[in-house]
């Protein structure tokens, strides 16, 4: 169980994150969402010490994730950021053997071996695993970071707005391969969304942030409807249900 | 910041300027034609004077232009590689004419100036990865190049110590007959207001410029070539003074944000306030000697940069 | 041709040029000549490899290939020291005369100006390193211009023994010195050895490098502190080469496209030994040129840059 306990963030003298508190259940889907500069990004950053709290902390089990060694910590909870800018030059099975470091500090043992390949797999990425990252589409490099994260192995997966820049068909081919993340293999996926229906057809949980506080939180369930998503995007969003989903429909609300 | 404030102060500046020396000189000894106080007035005084904001206004306005053409309010002639451009043009014209005439030098500077700017744009265009402050990085590193390769000239020729010592930026040594060419720094400065709209638009980009129906290419060549101009003339003068160009605007730009038409004027006298300032400082520390200006400015200019970066991040985040 | 084909053919070469310089028209004294020319190639080696190492490191910390450690005010700092020596103590003193203490002094001086910036600076979540590099930099102009200042007020004799001193040369290295370095060489060495592989995640990305496990913050801090060290001694053993390291960093990317740190030094390095070792043989035995080879490196390093950054964007980043 990961615990963030009133963590806060400023840049200047303006709190980014103000003061939250927010339970992660594990074997769950979790989707951080919220409008522009609520400060989803910035808690995903923190929970996954890529950036340090001013104050507060975040708890992996019992112990303060600043405290935990930097490798341990890495086969626990593994990030994936929305920029992956990169100098040099890798093919997509090298990019995803990098996420075997923690265990093998860069020599693979056949174990190691044996999980890029099945993270490969997963991703369906083994036809053109020697292809190089710079030659892909979106897609298909966003596919290959995943798998890097998924050889990597951890309880936790933390992605940050992964579907961003992806097209309709990609994004639900990445969503699906969460999902499937979660139910099959046990992970815990957190993830920072910006499209409000892809957090209400596949997470079990979300946390609405607002101004750098959680405005609401909880299952699915509670957050999408009208009253909770008034609260939290100031907008008259009518729910309705289609196939067993919640679909927002958004396009032409009142604010 | 109100414009009859920086006037005021330019005026102040500029009296302590023109009374300030190893010669004691009153403004009664100025009614004394003749005599040798009214001489040096009129032969070093009042030339150093004018030089002075002639090249303070030149200098950041120079900077403007550039800065609003790049977008980048890092960039500026001496990180931007202009003002190495320019001295590794007079090396070459000292090469190539055993006893250059002033108008080769000019030629020669001024087409070193422009080309090496110009070089520095396309590098800009080219680069993808545009923060902010590695675009002044890149531009330091170019600077270094290219006197690296002024180096190697003068190293050979034996003239590494000569072309040092004649491009750091000194007042002290401007008298009547060797400071004339500042002048151009006025039409420069008619020009840039007349075209500070252009420049504005052009920066936003070659697209964007067309949109607004601005001939983007000429727009952005005539102002590399005001600034390659402005350049030459205070290097071949004064010498090289660095960071003018930098701090000027940007103090400006804090306070009356960045429409290049309404900050121009502002520009141009607080940059004849700044360099009349750093001037007087450099002659009062070590008097009667003096420190010279390109010194005074490279200390004071260089830590008001570093103020302004750590500000800047304080405000950016 | 595969990686390790490569290397060993750049390893071949390098062998080449070390035994052309060592045996090419050695006349009459062979046992004067020889070990000379020993100490020479064994200071242009240890040089070129500190320079090597210490370049690809740094541009892998810092994710980019423009920018090396000596840029950002390394070089300046040495030629503070050395002009601060000649200047105020003259070409006579104990801190010229005695070379051990003008090693010293030279590599701690250099170290403490390169430990206090990043100490102050240095907190990644605080201040990206761009920001870092570009503070370096303006303090490396800022150190700059004194120097510049100073060289110009020395007595031109005293500035010709200076000029030696502030220019790379092999010819008048001394031999225990170069054992010393050679020690800094090889501690640095036994620690690179352990981080090899942690850079190579580290050309992942700040985030990603994090992501996987690697302590950042303390990684950086080290890799800086690392090749500040190295230096400060290949410049306090033979004058600064500010451009060596640019060129054969980005030369060994190209020629060895991987992201594995291990060949990318080695080639680094071999091609370093190659462009020292082999540049010197072509300046004493054929141009029988007067320039220093460092001046020459620096030209063809400039001109190498401005290409590598017009040609290819992703350089940039």
């Amino acid at each position: 169980m990961i615990q963030v306990k009133e963590l806060s963030k400023f840049f200047g003298k303006k709190a980014v994150v103000d003061n939250v508190s927010v339970t992660i259940e594990t074997g769950k889907i979790t989707s951080f969402i919220g409008p522009n500069g609520a400060g989803k990004s910035t808690l995903l950053s923190m929970v996954s010490r890529l950036l340090n709290a001013d104050t507060g902390e975040v708890l992996l089990d019992t112990n303060d994730v600043r405290r935990i060694k930097s490798d341990e910590f890495a086969k626990r909870v593994s990030i994936l950021k929305q920029s992956n800018f990169m100098n040099v030059r890798l093919t997509i099975r090298e990019l995803v053997s990098f996420g075997r470091y923690p265990y093998s500090k860069g020599r693979l043992t056949n174990e190691d071996i044996k999980y890029v390949d099945q993270a490969l797999e997963y991703m369906n990425l083994i036809d053109i695993q020697h292809s190089y990252l710079d030659e892909l589409s979106g897609g298909q490099r966003q596919r290959a970071f995943i798998a890097m994260v998924i050889a990597q192995d951890t309880d936790y997966v933390l992605l940050d707005e992964p579907l961003n820049n992806l097209d309709m068909k990609h994004s639900v081919q990445i969503m699906k391969i969460l999902r499937k993340l979660v139910d099959e293999l046990g992970k815990t996926v957190v993830i920072v969304l910006h499209d409000i229906n892809f957090a209400s057809v596949y997470s079990d949980r979300i946390v609405a942030l607002k101004d750098g506080r959680v405005v609401k939180e909880g299952p699915t369930d509670e957050i999408i409807n009208s009253d909770a998503l008034k609260q939290i995007y100031d907008m008259d969003i009518p729910v309705q249900e289609q196939n067993g989903c919640r679909i927002c429909v958004y396009f032409n609300s009142h604010s | 910041m109100r414009l009859w404030i920086l006037v005021l102060a330019a005026i102040v500046l500029s009296s302590i300027s023109l009374f300030l020396g190893a010669t004691d000189i009153t403004p009664m000894d100025l009614l004394d034609f003749g005599s040798d106080e009214a001489e040096i007035f009129y032969i070093s005084r009042i030339p150093r004077l004018a030089s002075i904001i002639l090249a303070g206004i030149g200098m950041s306005v120079a900077g403007l232009i550039m800065q609003s053409l790049s977008r980048n309010k890092f960039v500026s002639p001496t990180t931007a590689g202009t003002l190495d451009a320019a001295k590794l043009g007079i090396l070459i014209c000292m090469l190539l004419f055993t006893s250059a005439s002033y108008t080769q030098q000019i030629i020669f500077c001024f087409a070193f100036a422009l080309i090496g700017t110009l070089v520095f744009m396309q590098i800009l265009n080219r680069i993808k990865f545009k923060d902010a402050i590695f675009i002044p990085l890149i531009g330091i590193m170019y600077g270094n190049i290219l006197s690296a390769i002024t180096v190697f000239f003068a190293y050979e020729a034996d003239l590494l110590q000569n072309i040092d010592a004649w491009l750091i930026g000194d007042f002290s040594l401007i008298i009547k007959g060797r400071y004339e060419l500042l002048y151009l720094s006025i039409p420069v400065l008619i020009i840039a207001y007349i075209y500070a709209n252009r420049f504005t638009v052009a920066g936003m980009g070659e697209d964007f410029a067309k949109n607004l129906g601005v001939h983007y290419k000429f727009v952005l060549n005539l102002g590399l070539v005001l600034v390659a101009l402005i350049s030459t003339t205070v290097v071949l003068t004064v010498g090289i003074i660095p960071f003018l160009g930098l701090i000027v605007p940007n103090l400006v730009s804090i306070f009356k944000g960045d429409n290049l038409a309404k900050t121009l004027p502002h520009t141009a006298l607080l940059g004849v306030v700044f360099l009349l300032a750093c001037d007087i400082v450099g002659r009062i520390i070590i008097y009667p000697y003096e420190i010279p200006i390109s010194l005074t400015v490279g200390v004071i200019g260089s830590a008001i940069f570093l103020i302004m970066l750590f500000r800047g991040r304080a405000y950016a985040k | 041709m595969r990686n390790s084909v490569k290397l060993i053919l750049l390893a071949v070469i390098a062998i080449v040029c070390i035994l052309l310089y060592a045996f090419y028209d050695i006349k009459g004294g062979f046992s004067y000549a020889f070990p000379r020319r020993l100490i020479k190639i064994f200071a242009m080696s240890i040089t070129g490899i500190a320079i090597a190492y210490s370049t690809v490191v740094f541009q892998t910390i810092t994710h980019n290939r423009i920018l090396t450690p000596s840029v950002m005010g390394l070089d300046s700092m040495y030629q503070v020291v050395q002009t601060c020596i000649y200047f105020f103590l003259g070409s006579t003193s104990i801190l010229v005369i005695n070379k051990y203490l003008n090693f010293t002094i030279s590599i701690v001086l250099m170290v403490l100006f390169a430990l206090i910036l990043y100490r102050f600076l240095f907190r990644a979540d605080k201040f990206p390193i761009y920001f870092l590099l570009l503070v370096g930099m303006v303090l490396g102009t800022l150190l700059g211009s004194a120097t510049t200042f100073l060289q110009v007020l020395i007595d031109p004799n005293e500035y010709l023994n200076l000029q030696s001193k502030l220019f790379a040369s092999f010819s008048k290295v001394n031999a225990d010195l170069v054992w010393v370095a050679f020690a800094i060489l090889i501690v640095a060495f036994i620690y690179g050895f352990k981080i090899m592989r942690q850079l190579d995640v580290m050309s992942l990305g700040r985030e990603n490098a994090i992501n996987l496990g690697v302590n950042y913050d303390r990684l950086v801090m080290n890799v800086l502190v690392l090749s500040a060290i190295l230096i400060a001694t290949s410049t306090a053993l033979v004058g600064p080469i500010t451009f060596l390291g640019l060129i054969v960093a980005n030369l060994s990317y190209q020629y060895l496209p991987t992201y594995k740190h291990s060949v990318l030094i080695a080639g680094a390095s071999l091609i370093s030994i190659i462009a020292l070792v082999g540049g010197q043989f072509i300046v004493e035995h054929i141009f029988e040129l007067s320039t220093t080879l460092s001046v020459i490196i620096n030209f063809i390093g400039g001109i190498y840059f401005i290409y590598l950054l017009l040609r290819e964007s992703r350089a940039a980043g």
